[in-house]
Parts: C-alpha cells; sequence; structure tokens
C-alpha cells in the first residue's frame, strides 16, 4: 500500500526542484529575487517577498493536501507505451525513462483515495516534472478511472493540475484523453457528486480544455498561468504585445473563468470547507 | 488550374494534352494517341494517389478548392435554415450551423466554415473559432436534443482560435463544456471530418457516435507546423512533423479513433464535389441509420464506450491483496 507521510518524514529524500538548490539562498522564479531558502520551505515553497507559490512535486502535494498518511494511491502501476513509435530527436520510450529516472514516477499524475480534512475523496495530482505534466493515454486512462472510482465509491473529485497539455508523442490519442476525461466528468456531475479542480502553474492547451476548466469549483493558486493557447504563439499570432498580468490567475478571476485565487497556505483549508459544503455534514474527526 | 499541388501537377498537364487533343479539328486521327494518354495517366493517377505522404494529404486537405460545410450542407440537404449567435457575445462565422433535412430528415447540422479567398478567410477568420463559436455549436445541439432530432456535424479547422480575446472570454472553458455535454447528449451524433481535424478545437464539435473522415482528411493534436516548431524549432520541417504524428485516415482508424473512412473521388474531393457529396450521403446515411433507433440511454453509454477505450497502455498485474 502506498501512503504517502507528511513533508516532514520526507525530509531525507532528495530535493529535485531546480529552484530548491543546495545552500541558504535561492532565487524566486516570479520576481528574481534572493530570497532564503528556510523561509520558503517553511511557508510551503512560497516566495517571501512575491507571494510566487514555487512549482512542487505531485508527492509534495499530496503531502500538503491530504491528512497526514491518508492517500492510498490507485493504479499506480499503469505505464505508457509508445503506440506511434515516436522518434524526434531522442525516441519517446527514452524520454519517458528519462522523466520516470527525474521524478520517481511512473507517469505525470498521480491518483488515490485520501482524506483531506476528515473529508474522504479522490486526489488527482499532476507532476509538472514529468514530461511538462503533459497528458497522453496513461494521464487520461488514471484520470477516467479515477472518476469512475469516485462514481463507484460515491466520493467527490479533486484534480491538481499543473500541465503544458496534450502529449505531443502520443498525437491523437492524446487528443482523445481530452473527451474520455471529459466524458467521465459527465457521468460525475450526472451522478451529482461534486469536481473540485485546482490550478496551479501552469496549466495550458489540452488539459485546461477539457477536465481542468469542468469544476464545479475552480480554485487557482496566485500567478499561475492558465489559458487555452501558450502565450507565445498568441503573440506570434496577433503580432502585439500581450496585455499585463495575461492568462495569469488574477487576469481568469478578473474575467469571470475562476472562482477563487488561493493563497498555498490556505489551500487545504479552502479545499476543506468545500468539501464540508458539499457533504453537508458536520466534519469528521481529523 | 491555378491550385494545383506539386505532385498534382504532372496529372494536370497530362488531363490538359489529352483535353487539347479532343479539342483538335479531327479528334478521331487523334484517338490512338487519346487513348494512350488516357492510359498513362490512369497508371500515373493509380501510382500517385496510392502512395501518398501524409503531407500530401495534408495538402489536399487544406486545399483551396476543396469543399467546405456550407458546400455539404448545400449538397446533402434540403430546406437548410442556418442559425446565428451564441446568445451572449456574438456571432462566430467560424462555425455555422442551423436546421436542414436530410434524406427526408430533420437534423441539425454544424460545422467549421473556411474562406475560399482572403476578404473570405478574414470574415471566416480562416476557420478558427472564438469561444462564441464554440457557444453557438453547444446551443443548436441542446436544441437538438430537446426535440429529439440527430445531429450531424462537419470538422474543418485548423484549431481553435489563440487571441487575447479568445482567451478573456474563456476559450478552454468553452471546448471543455462541449466536450462533456456531448458526452451526454441523448441524441444521434455523427461527425465527419472532411478537412483538417486541428486539435481541441476539432474535437469540440467532434465527439460523435460515430466518427468518419474523408480519405483524404487530416486530424492531430496539434498541426503538423507546430509539432515542427516544438521539435525543431522549425516550422518548415512540417513534411516530416507530419510523418510522425499518424494523422491521416487509415492511421486513425487503425488507431481505433475514427470508425469510418469515407471514400473520396478520383485525385481528391476537390475535383468532384458531387462525386464527395454522394459518398458522404451514403456513409452518414448507413451510420445514422445503424443508430437512429437506438434510445438515449444507449446513445450515450456507447458513445462513453466508444472514447473510454482509446489509448495505450501496460499494466502490472498486482499479487492479489497487494493493491
Amino acid at each position: 500500500m502506498a501512503w504517502f507521510r507528511s513533508k516532514k518524514d520526507d525530509a531525507g529524500a532528495p530535493a529535485r526542484k531546480v529552484v530548491i538548490a543546495e545552500g541558504l539562498w535561492i532565487k524566486c522564479e516570479s520576481c528574481k529575487d534572493i530570497v532564503y531558502r528556510a523561509e520558503v520551505e517553511r511557508s510551503g515553497r512560497v516566495c517571501p517577498k512575491c507571494r510566487y507559490p514555487f512549482r512542487i512535486t505531485a508527492r509534495e502535494r499530496i503531502a500538503m493536501l491530504a491528512d497526514e498518511g491518508a492517500f492510498e494511491e490507485q493504479d499506480g502501476s499503469l505505464q505508457s507505451l509508445d503506440p506511434l513509435g515516436f522518434k524526434d530527436t531522442k525516441r519517446y520510450r527514452d524520454r519517458l525513462k528519462s522523466a520516470q529516472d527525474k521524478t520517481g514516477l511512473r507517469e505525470a499524475v498521480v491518483c488515490g483515495v485520501a482524506r483531506i480534512g476528515g473529508w474522504p475523496t479522490v486526489l488527482c495530482v499532476f507532476d509538472f516534472d514529468f514530461m511538462g505534466g503533459s497528458m497522453a493515454s496513461v494521464v487520461g486512462e488514471k484520470l477516467t478511472r479515477a472518476i469512475e472510482l469516485a462514481v463507484q465509491k460515491r466520493l467527490p473529485v479533486i484534480i491538481v493540475s499543473a500541465s503544458g497539455g496534450a502529449r505531443m508523442q502520443e498525437g491523437i490519442l492524446s487528443l482523445m484523453q481530452m473527451a474520455k476525461t471529459s466524458a467521465a466528468l459527465e457521468r460525475l456531475a450526472s451522478e451529482r457528486l461534486p469536481y473540485l479542480s485546482v490550478l496551479t502553474d501552469p496549466t495550458t492547451g489540452g488539459v485546461t480544455a477539457s477536465f481542468a476548466m469542468l469544476g464545479d469549483v475552480i480554485l487557482a493558486e496566485p500567478r499561475a498561468l492558465i489559458g487555452f493557447a501558450g502565450p507565445r504563439v498568441i503573440a506570434e499570432t496577433i503580432r502585439q504585445p500581450l496585455p499585463e498580468g495575461f492568462q495569469r490567475s488574477e487576469f481568469l478571476l478578473e474575467h469571470g473563468q475562476v472562482d477563487l485565487v488561493v493563497e498555498r497556505r490556505d489551500l487545504k483549508d479552502t479545499v476543506r470547507r468545500i468539501l464540508a459544503f458539499f457533504a453537508d455534514r458536520p466534519a469528521l474527526p481529523v | 488550374m491555378p491550385d494545383g499541388l506539386d505532385f498534382e501537377r504532372p496529372l494536370l498537364d497530362l488531363e490538359n494534352r489529352i483535353a487539347e487533343l479532343r479539342a483538335d479539328a479531327d479528334p478521331l486521327g487523334r484517338s490512338d494517341e487519346i487513348a494512350k494518354l488516357e492510359d498513362r495517366l490512369a497508371r500515373l493517377r493509380q501510382r500517385t494517389y496510392s502512395t501518398l505522404t501524409a503531407w500530401q494529404r495534408t495538402q489536399l486537405a487544406r486545399h483551396p478548392r476543396r469543399p467546405r460545410t456550407l458546400d455539404y450542407i448545400r449538397l446533402l440537404t434540403e430546406d437548410f435554415v442556418e442559425l446565428h449567435g451564441d446568445r451572449v457575445f456574438g456571432d462566430d462565422k467560424a462555425i455555422v450551423g442551423g436546421l436542414g433535412r436530410l434524406d427526408g430528415e430533420s437534423v441539425v447540422v454544424i460545422g467549421h466554415q473556411k474562406g475560399r479567398d482572403t476578404r473570405e478567410n478574414l470574415a471566416r477568420n480562416f476557420g478558427m473559432p472564438h469561444p462564441e463559436g464554440y457557444r453557438k455549436a453547444l446551443r443548436l445541439m441542446e436544441l437538438a436534443e430537446r426535440f429529439g432530432k440527430p445531429i450531424l456535424t462537419f470538422i474543418d479547422t485548423p484549431g481553435a482560435y489563440p487571441g487575447v480575446g479568445a482567451e478573456e472570454r474563456g476559450q478552454a472553458g468553452a471546448i471543455a463544456r462541449n466536450l462533456r455535454e456531448m458526452a451526454g447528449l441523448r441524441t444521434p451524433i455523427i461527425a465527419v471530418v472532411i478537412g483538417e481535424g486541428g486539435s481541441g478545437g476539432a474535437l469540440a464539435i467532434g465527439v460523435g457516435n460515430r466518427v468518419l473522415m474523408l480519405e483524404y482528411a487530416i486530424y492531430s493534436v496539434i498541426s503538423p507546423e507546430g509539432c515542427a516548431a516544438i521539435l525543431w524549432g522549425d516550422r518548415a520541417k512540417a513534411p516530416e512533423a507530419s510523418e510522425l504524428m499518424r494523422i491521416t485516415a487509415p492511421d486513425l482508424l487503425r488507431l481505433g479513433v475514427i470508425d469510418a473512412i469515407i471514400p473520396e473521388p478520383v485525385g481528391g474531393a476537390h475535383r468532384d464535389w458531387e462525386g464527395a457529396a454522394a459518398n458522404v450521403r451514403a456513409g452518414v446515411r448507413d451510420h445514422l441509420w445503424q443508430i437512429r433507433s437506438k434510445s438515449g440511454d444507449e446513445l450515450v453509454r456507447e458513445r462513453y464506450e466508444k472514447f473510454r477505450k482509446i489509448g495505450a497502455w501496460e499494466e502490472e498485474s498486482l499479487p492479489a491483496g497487494q493493491r
């Protein structure tokens, strides 16, 4: 059984984020300021100067959201094949292998049954370090199975996205995972079970244009890049400078596309309150 | 013909020579020569079209003279009434839709609409929809469900438009909602890829009980140009990218993404619109016939199962009790 422990217990694991370099000081990806590392760690990997939440791994996110020891992974053995025989500068199989070595994960999403503030829920978390969190067959299949499990067990679904979109190396099969996951969410909705989507930096492309924007409630971390097309593609298409703050969480909030922008330190409690609303019961003992 | 593609030119040259000979003052005296040339033409045509590369198919799929959604609507339906607008923001001319009659049956028809010249393409935004286009499509699909009419969609877009207004008005959410809502519609849906199936912008009207594809149409997760830009930083390598990505109708049939290929007339749909429309009509009729009497529950379940099984993966079977 794959029960994950809280971050404290994981302190011995090697850090693999570039921003969390060894040493006392690190550079913020957003404001480029040099900040004190311990302070960043204490605040759940948030820049103390500009409040930008650094990208974190799926395991770190799960440790941050799930109650201690209350995450049981599902379908962890699902593994990608190479259905198109895709090879550009590197073979797809080799890219998968190095992503696995880099992250210690089989694929770009980790799914399971969790408790958050005592509430049981299905929780799926993307890892951007695994090929940019891209969605291909396995990611689509794992999410779909997770949603179907929620229907079967009558649980809410939470998906925390961090993804560049559909994975090119599986071509049309990646595209079709958008339809597959959205269809599963249609089933969930018709069963009157809630779906909470959490958007983190970055969430773009085919992931945004499918399950990520279908939440009954959509939360976003501050300053996350969220959009359909990438800003570079848009700038090239319209040949004009993009507006200030374009495609950041706050911009989406302003344009009515997300419900709430939530600081990382408040995320778990916000999720807990939303789960309590849908459960319409007093909280369970933690 | 000014629009001839590179690989079409030898064929077009031969056709022109034959036409010239026929127009000669004494065609009978040249009949041997004409017969020989026609024989050569037939063999060359066979050779060219049986070995088309993915890039050549891409060029055919984007051919400026290829029939578009409104052409098929005109050739296939009677009493068509186009309906406009999403009732929220505007009318997106890159997606058209309306009420029509196909073989004596009412259908709601929706499709991407590309233009044929620069002026028309600007008006149609080159067939690249904004969110209001997807909302219009959804509005019409919901209308179809409400009145128990089947839905026929034509896919032909480079992709959803990547622009500031599109993002502000929720391009991603609009596409996502179409995917989810189409999955739950209790009425038959047939989608036909008639030209370019460009990514999420194509799929947003493509969640059908049956997905058919014209022989030289393409359907892909990203355009060959976009793929080439990402892989090699060079859009000019699109031909190589098109081969890698498996975007042709035979590829998609093999991958289980489409249900059938609709054959095109000799040389492609742009050489014979009526012939192409007749084949589309036959394909749509066949498949609509197979599903039109199914219940709403069955249609939703079958559509779910159809997309549910797409993909490739392997899985360790763990010893009992270890999960």
